[in-house]
């Protein structure tokens, strides 16, 4: 059901059918290395795409971060090698706590609710109701906007002087809120926008998961006498498992690394209240005008090692899944 | 058997393209670099809002022309520029001729990419000493300003009226604050300034620190939570909307072209939107805490020219800076860009043909530069505690003492 999944035993014929061929020697071993290197000229564009753009950007993050680059090595190439400063000055910062704590809230917070509204919307489609299709289209708006429209757009409506939500608080007689203006909302408010934000996506995945699951089951079901809350329970949610799997840690990372927004909307203000790592990497690396190089990129590295944790963890469990 | 030879064939096809792509990518960015007889050279400024057709975009041109050779020009985002020239300069690319925004200087300079104007063999002896100073490390210069802004406190004169305000009676603190309350009385709103948590918020908090007669040296002294507490009463009071800890400079105007607020702290730049504001404005000095005018930051860009490792482009380079900073061309230069030319002889030139920019010529002449005063690369730590010790104070977060106090701890720290 996963991507995983799937082309698993897609790969073993075709395997299979190269060894068919073995059948007279010389011809046959010089047709192998002829496909051998076919093999590996197919292989090659992706080797030196992923060495380009994946394994020398990391590398240089990971150089960055571990030496000690003024504004003038930097220029010059001849920072020193620092050893683990950059990271243990990082990891000193004030800052640093802070920013991991509303990092995680951030994250944790805008999944369940990514997820959990993702769901509902995916099995209330799942109906086929008339419009459903239309309206599955409207929710998707929030993920083809640009993040910069829908993030200003938010940014405007939670303004504290003239903001459209706190005019609606007005009108039933609510006093306003400093949406962004406050250390106490400001993190609050960037997670309501992204919640909305995420949730298109937790959405169609959860849906086409939905598609995967037989009707002939929720029939038994019915026949059975099952109840929805039951159907739901001990059919959809179980099968849905490891589409549910996949879109969390998906989720995960996209969520980690989530910096438009955030940066869009409050800067990481008011004072630190709602910053994160990665908006805390960019502002040491490019939001004062002497950048600090090193921090940033090990504030980013951490970034990374995270999300691989859970990378990993993902991956464990699946294996106990499929076991 | 054939399939397979095709295959092969359209792998090899895939793979040279690829390499030539490189190839080609690698043979660019070389020749950009070591285009010494080719006579193209590269300029950069942060004025991304001019084209080419524009009078700007028209004049690099012609001094380009002029000089005999053919000028490219791109404009970047201010905020990008300083981090652009580092990487270009690591590069072994960096452009001829480069326009910075002055306290980007330092750091330029700082990490060994910028030329001294005395090396280029130009001639600074009419420009202002305060203007340049933003340019000058350890009594060396190293840019030509093009011009200068500064800030001032825009007025609207219904607003003042209606709530029997006389501008010129604000001489100091105490009066300017009251002057706030009565506009607040009247039902209307007291003044807007940006106190964003970017390099913009240290900029428009620099008048009242320095105003309160506090030194970037030592943020946390009485003289500069004074400053801070000032800015905080305003927010707590409501003289001051909340949303300036989000403003830039340019939401901040748009606050006050609504018209409901009273003062509006904001720069030279925005004279041609307040003659389209639709009311009656007029400029007043920002006064300082004990009375006189504050001594205000000067904003605007240096010409710069990058290192070169064919110092024979310098000669070409040299024209470009004179020409582009010549009386000359500073008058239609500074005219456009809304800036304070930075010598006298042009300053009085854009008086008589504008008599409104005369207390913007006042304000820029007692203007001192971010980095100056030894502080140099300096500034930049210093300025970033200083915004955040703004934001957390007019956020309620922490008081203005204890902010302070932390940012000066952090900054002390590099």
């Amino acid at each position: 059901m996963t991507i995983a999944r799937v082309d698993r035993p897609k790969r073993s014929p075709a395997v299979s059918g190269t060894g068919t061929a073995d059948r007279r020697d010389a011809p046959s071993r010089r047709r192998r290395r002829r496909s051998q290197l076919t093999a590996l000229a197919f292989v090659a564009p992706l080797v030196a795409y992923l060495a380009a753009f994946y394994v020398y950007p990391l590398y240089r993050n990971l150089d960055l971060s571990l030496r000690n680059y003024t504004v003038r090595s930097f220029v010059a190439g001849d920072a020193p090698f620092s050893g683990w400063d950059n990271f243990s000055q990082v990891l000193n910062d004030p800052t640093f706590g802070p920013a991991l704590r509303n990092t995680m809230v951030f994250t944790f917070v805008s999944i369940a609710f990514q997820y959990a509204a993702g769901l509902a919307l995916a099995v209330f489609f799942n109906r086929h109701f008339r419009l459903a299709a239309t309206l599955r289209a409207l929710f998707l708006i929030p993920w083809l906007l640009p993040l910069i429209v829908s993030a200003s757009t938010w940014s405007w409506m939670l303004n504290s002087e003239s903001g459209v939500v706190n005019y609606a608080l007005h009108v039933f007689g609510v006093s306003p809120v400093d949406w962004l203006t406050s250390p106490h909302w400001a993190l609050t408010s960037v997670i309501i926008a992204n919640i909305w934000i995420g949730i298109p996506f937790n959405l169609v995945i959860l849906y086409s998961g939905l598609q995967n699951i037989p009707a002939e089951l929720y029939e038994a079901a019915a026949l059975d006498g099952a109840s929805g809350w039951q159907q739901f329970r001990r059919i959809t949610f179980p099968l849905l498992r490891p589409v549910s799997a996949i879109t969390l840690l998906l989720g995960l990372v996209y969520t980690l690394k989530v910096f438009d927004l955030i940066w869009i909307m409050t800067k990481g203000g008011p004072g630190d209240s709602s910053s994160t790592l990665a908006t805390w990497s960019y502002q040491l690396g490019f939001g004062t005008l002497l950048p600090k190089f090193g921090p940033g990129a090990a504030v980013g590295n951490i970034l990374i090692l995270i999300a691989l944790v859970f990378g990993l963890l993902y991956i464990r469990v699946q294996r106990r899944q499929e076991a | 058997m054939r399939s397979t030879r095709r295959t092969l064939l359209a792998a090899c096809v895939a793979v040279g393209t690829l390499a030539s792509l490189t190839a080609c990518g690698g043979g660019g960015s070389g020749s950009s670099g070591s285009s010494g007889k080719s006579a193209t050279y590269t300029f950069w400024d942060p004025y991304p809002q001019f084209d080419a057709s524009s009078d700007w975009g028209k004049r690099v041109a012609q001094c380009g022309t002029e000089a005999g050779v053919k000028l490219k020009r791109t404009g970047y985002d201010t905020t990008d520029l300083g981090n652009k020239a580092l990487l270009a300069a690591q590069q072994g690319n960096a452009p001829d001729v480069m326009l910075v925004d002055n306290p980007v200087v330092s750091t330029l300079v700082e990490a060994g990419i910028l030329t001294k104007t005395s090396e280029l063999g130009l001639d600074t002896s009419s420009i202002q000493k305060n203007i340049i100073g933003a340019g000058t490390l350890d009594g060396t210069s190293y840019g030509v300003p093009i011009g200068a802004n500064t800030l001032a406190l825009y007025y609207n004169k219904e607003v003042l009226s209606a709530a029997g305000v006389d501008p010129a009676s604000i001489k100091d603190w105490a009066s300017l604050t009251g002057a706030l309350k009565k506009v607040k009385a009247a039902g209307k709103k007291g003044i807007t300034f940006s106190a964003i948590g970017t390099e913009e918020g240290s900029f428009q908090f620099l008048p009242w620190f320095w105003g309160a007669g506090a030194d970037l040296t030592e943020l946390n002294s009485a003289k500069g939570v004074a400053a801070l507490s000032l800015w905080k009463q305003w927010v707590d009071e409501g003289y001051a909307p909340k949303d300036v800890l989000q403003n830039t400079q340019t939401t901040s105007w748009q606050e006050f072209a609504t018209g409901d607020y009273a003062f509006g702290e904001n720069g030279t730049w925005q004279l041609g939107n307040a003659e389209k504001a639709g009311f009656e404005y007029g400029i007043i000095n920002i006064p300082a805490r004990n009375g006189g005018s504050a001594p205000v930051p000067t904003g605007g860009e240096f010409v710069t020219v990058p290192v070169q490792q064919d110092t024979s482009r310098y000669e070409v380079s040299k024209k470009i800076v004179t020409c582009l900073t010549s009386d000359k061309n500073l008058l239609p230069t500074d005219t456009t860009l809304m800036y304070v030319a930075p010598t006298t002889a042009v300053q009085k030139e854009q008086v008589k043909a504008n008599p409104k920019l005369k207390p913007w010529v006042e304000a820029v002449a007692s203007a001192r530069g971010r980095t100056s005063g030894g502080l140099g690369t300096k500034y930049p730590t210093i300025s970033q505690q200083m915004w955040t010790a703004v934001q957390a104070a007019l956020s309620g977060g922490k008081s203005p003492q204890a902010a302070l106090d932390e940012a000066q701890t952090a900054a002390g720290k590099g």
